[in-house]
C-alpha cells in the first residue's frame, strides 16, 4: 500500500506503454493491487480515515483489546473471482485463506472469522452449499472458527453470482512483531514456493486463452508454516503472503514501508515452467502475477538456511528459497539481478495485468 | 523452458559478448528495430554489458507508441457508440488518446473487450449479431496476417457486424526514412525477427544497397541479440553492407508466403502517419477496397475528432535526432512517464521516458538515443 514514498524506477522493464494518467472514475486497474491501487488509497481513504493503524500499510492492524491485555490482529478482505470455482480452488477457500494468511504474517495465531456473502438472484442454491463446504473445510484446515455472518441479495446483473467479504480476528503472542516497516540491511529474503500458479491457472480457466494448462491455485491456508517458523526460533522482520500484484507488490511495498533497498536474484526466483510459458506467451512478468498460498519472510542472514529448512519441511513450503537479501537502507526500492549479472528496477505493475500485441 | 533457456544462457552470451569486445574497435551506432528486442535488452540488463562505444538506439518498432493520436482518438469515439463492442489487443487499452484512454471509456459504460486473437473478436461477432463488433487491427507485418485472416473469415461467416479499425504500420518504410533524414546516426539495423519470420528478408537488400547499411535480421534472446549485435559490428569493421540472417531457427529469405499471401489479399501498402514522426511513404497498411466493408473508419461516422498533440513536445525532432530529451523545456515538469505529452514519453523504451528515469535515479544507462 505504499504510495507516495515509492522511489521512481531507474532502468525499468515494463510492458510497453504503462503511463498512469490522473482518472476521475475508478477504473479496474484500481483493484489490481498495483500503483493504481497504491494512488488509491493514498488519495481517498488514508485521508478519510486517518489512522496510524492504516497509515503502516501492513495486511492487518495489531490493537490491544484493553490496556495490558495481550494483542490482538484485526483484518478484512473483500473477494470477487472470476470464475468462482477453478482448479486448486473457489471463492470460499479463496475468503478464508485470504484473511488467515493476512492474520498469520503479523505474526497473529488466526481465530475468528466473519463472512458476509453477496449473492446474485437467481444463484443455484446446490453451488452456494458447495462452496460453503469448501470454505468450512478450509477453515477447518486453517484451525479457526466461523463465527459471524451476513446475507445480502442483489439483483440479477449487480453481481457476478457471489462476493464474499470475511473478516478475521487472531492473537499476537510475545516477542513477535513482523511487520512491512521491519525490514532491515543485511536480511535475508526467503520466499515459501514458485511463484504465479493462482493468477494463471484462474486465467486459464476461464477459457480464453488458446490454450490450457494443467496448473492448479495454490490457494492455502500459510499458518500452520508460519508457526513452524516462529517455532523454530525465528526473528522474522517483516513477512507478507505476496498476493494480487504479485512478488514485485510485495517486495515494493516492503522497501517503502522499511525504505530498503532489496536485492532479489532472478536465478534463484522459483517459477513452474507452465507459469513461465503462459507469462512469455501473454508478454507478463511472473513477479506481477497473483499467489495465494505463498509468504515471503524477512529474516536475519544468520537464520535463513533455518527458515527455508523449516519452509521445506511443510507440505506448504516444500519448494522454499533464499532469493535476495536487504541490500541497504539508502533508497526504497527493489532490484532484481538478472540471470546475465546486470540490476534492473523491479517495478510495481500499473494497473490492469494486460496481454501485450506481438 | 526448452528454446529459451539455451538462448539466455549466461556463459553463452559471455563468449559472445568477449568476442563483440574483441571486434570493437570504433564507434558503433546500432539501431534495434523491434520494441520486443528493446524489452529483452533492458529486461536481460544486456545494453549494460556491451562495451560503451556501442549504442543500441532504439527504433520505432513499437505498435503501441507510433500510433497517431487521431487513430486512438476515433477508436474512442468508436467504442463509446451504443450498441458497439469494441474490441482490442490488451495493451492499447493504457493508451491515452486527447482526452481519455479505452479504460476510462470502458469504465463510463463502454463495452470494450480485451482479445487474444482477432479470430476472437469474429466469435464475437457471431454470439453478438445484434451488436457491432470492432477490432482495433494495430500493428506490424506480424499482426497483419492474423488481422487479415479475421476479415477473410468474416466474409465467409457472411457477418455484417464485424469491422477492423486499422493502424497496420510496415518496417521497410520506416527505415528507408529514417536511412534518408539528414540527421541519421543509424549505422547498421538490428531487423525485427518476428517481422521477418513472416515477411522474409527480400525486401531488405536494396535497402541495404541504397544506403550502405549492414542489416541483421536479429531474434529476440540475450544471445540472439549479442549475435546479431556482433554480425553487425563485423560487417562495420570490414566496411560491407549485407543482408545478414542471424536467425535462421525462426527466418528464411521468403518468409512465410502463405501468410504473406492472406495479407496481401487484404491489404494493400499505402502512406502512414505515424505518430511523433509524421506521413512515411509506403509505410502502412491499409483494406483493399473490395474489403471496404470491413473498414470502421467508413463505417461508423464518428464526428470529426479534433487530435491535439501537445503544442509543447519535441518528441518528432528527439526522434530524429536533432534534439536531447533534456534540452526540452517540458521534460520532467508538464511531461513525466505519469501525465506524458507525446509518445517518446508514452512507452516505457521511448528516449524520453528512459532519460526521465535516468536523471531521477541516477542510474547510467547506456544504448538510449
Amino acid at each position: 500500500m505504499n504510495g507516495p514514498e515509492h522511489t521512481p524506477p531507474a532502468q525499468s522493464f515494463g510492458v510497453c506503454p504503462a503511463p498512469v494518467g490522473s482518472s476521475g472514475t475508478i477504473l479496474l486497474g484500481h483493484g489490481g493491487g498495483g500503483r493504481l491501487s497504491a494512488d488509491l488509497i493514498a488519495r481517498i481513504f488514508r485521508p478519510a480515515f486517518n489512522d496510524d493503524s492504516l497509515d503502516r500499510a501492513d495486511d492487518a492492524a495489531v490493537l490491544a483489546l484493553s490496556p495490558g491485555d495481550s494483542r490482538a490482529a484485526f483484518t478484512t478482505d473483500a473477494h470477487i473471482v472470476h470464475p468462482l470455482e477453478f482448479p486448486g480452488g473457489d471463492i470460499g477457500r479463496l475468503a478464508v485463506c485470504g484473511t488467515v494468511n493476512d492474520l498469520a504474517v503479523m505474526g497473529a495465531r488466526p481465530a475468528w472469522l466473519s463472512a458476509a456473502f453477496i449473492i446474485e438472484e437467481g444463484f443455484a442454491m446446490d453451488r452456494l452449499a458447495r462452496l460453503a463446504a469448501s470454505m468450512a473445510s478450509a477453515a477447518r484446515e486453517a484451525g479457526v472458527r466461523i463465527v459471524a455472518g451476513d446475507t445480502k441479495v442483489a439483483p440479477r446483473g449487480a453481481v457476478d453470482g457471489l462476493m464474499i467479504c470475511t473478516a478475521g480476528v487472531g492473537f499476537v503472542p510475545e516477542g513477535r512483531s513482523p511487520h512491512a516497516a521491519g525490514a532491515r540491511p543485511g536480511d535475508a529474503v526467503v520466499l515459501s514456493g514458485p511463484i504465479g500458479n493462482h493468477g494463471i491457472a484462474v486465467l486459464a480457466a476461464r477459457g480464453e486463452l488458446a490454450f490450457r494448462t494443467g496448473l492448479r491455485s495454490d490457494t492455502r491456508p500459510l499458518n500452520s508454516l508460519i508457526e513452524q517458523l516462529f517455532d523454530a526460533g525465528i526473528q522474522i522482520h517483516a513477512m507478507r503472503d505476496p498476493t494480487r500484484g504479485g512478488l514485485a507488490s510485495t517486495l515494493n511495498e516492503i522497501a517503502a514501508a522499511s525504505r530498503a533497498e532489496i536485492v532479489i536474484e532472478e536465478d534463484a526466483i522459483p517459477i513452474d515452467d507452465e507459469v513461465a510459458a503462459a507469462c512469455e506467451m501473454l508478454g507478463f512478468d511472473p513477479l506481477h502475477i497473483a499467489n495465494e498460498g505463498k509468504v515471503v519472510a524477512f529474516v536475519p542472514e544468520d537464520q535463513a538456511d533455518l527458515a527455508v529448512a523449516v519452509m521445506r519441511r511443510h507440505p506448504a513450503g516444500t519448494d522454499a528459497r533464499r532469493i535476495g537479501r536487504v541490500q541497504g537502507q539508502q533508497i526504497a526500492r527493489v532490484l532484481l539481478r538478472t540471470s546475465l549479472g546486470p540490476t534492473r528496477i523491479v517495478e510495481l505493475p500499473a494497473g490492469e495485468l494486460l496481454p501485450r500485441i506481438c | 523452458m526448452k528454446y529459451l533457456a539455451e538462448y539466455r544462457d549466461r556463459h553463452l552470451v559471455e563468449q559472445t559478448l568477449d568476442e563483440i569486445r574483441r571486434h570493437a574497435h570504433g564507434d558503433y551506432v546500432l539501431m534495434e528495430i523491434c520494441g520486443g528486442q528493446t524489452h529483452s535488452i533492458v529486461r536481460s540488463g544486456l545494453a549494460e554489458l556491451l562495451p560503451p562505444r556501442i549504442q543500441l538506439v532504439h527504433g520505432p518498432g513499437c505498435p503501441v507508441c507510433v500510433t497517431p493520436l487521431e487513430v486512438i482518438d476515433r477508436a474512442l469515439a468508436i467504442a463509446a457508440l451504443p450498441g458497439v463492442i469494441f474490441t482490442s489487443f490488451g495493451d492499447m487499452l493504457r493508451v491515452p488518446g486527447t482526452a481519455a484512454d479505452l479504460f476510462a471509456v470502458r469504465a463510463g459504460g463502454a463495452d470494450v473487450r480485451v482479445v487474444y486473437s482477432p479470430l476472437d473478436a469474429v466469435r464475437i461477432a457471431q454470439a453478438n449479431p445484434d451488436r457491432q463488433v470492432v477490432f482495433f487491427a494495430i500493428g506490424f507485418e506480424t499482426t497483419a496476417p492474423a488481422n487479415a485472416m479475421s476479415v477473410l473469415h468474416a466474409r465467409r461467416l457472411g457477418l455484417l457486424n464485424f469491422s477492423l479499425l486499422v493502424s497496420q504500420a510496415c518496417v521497410p518504410g520506416a527505415m528507408r526514412a529514417i536511412l534518408a533524414s539528414p540527421y541519421n546516426r543509424v549505422q547498421a539495423f538490428l531487423a525485427a525477427g518476428h517481422v521477418c519470420a513472416v515477411m522474409g528478408f527480400h525486401e531488405y537488400p536494396p535497402i541495404a544497397d541504397q544506403f550502405r547499411v549492414p542489416i541483421v535480421v536479429t531474434g529476440f534472446e540475450p544471445l540472439d541479440l549479442a549475435a546479431g549485435i556482433l554480425a553487425a559490428v563485423r560487417q562495420l569493421n570490414l566496411g560491407v553492407a549485407r543482408v545478414e540472417n542471424a536467425y535462421v531457427r525462426a527466418v528464411t529469405r521468403d518468409g512465410n508466403q502463405q501468410a504473406q499471401g492472406v495479407l496481401h489479399e487484404v491489404f494493400e501498402l499505402g502512406d502512414r502517419e505515424w505518430r511523433g514522426i509524421g506521413v512515411i511513404p509506403a509505410s502502412g497498411l491499409h483494406l483493399r477496397d473490395r474489403y471496404s466493408d470491413f473498414d470502421a473508419a467508413r463505417r461508423f461516422d464518428v464526428a470529426p475528432v479534433t487530435s491535439r498533440e501537445s503544442p509543447l513536445c519535441i518528441a518528432g525532432e528527439i526522434l530524429q535526432g536533432r534534439r536531447n530529451p533534456v534540452q526540452c523545456p517540458s521534460f520532467g515538469k508538464e511531461c513525466t512517464p505519469d501525465h506524458p505529452l507525446g509518445a517518446t514519453m508514452v512507452s516505457a523504451e521511448g528516449a524520453c521516458a528512459a532519460y526521465y528515469r535516468y536523471r531521477r535515479a541516477d542510474l547510467t544507462i547506456r544504448g538510449n538515443a
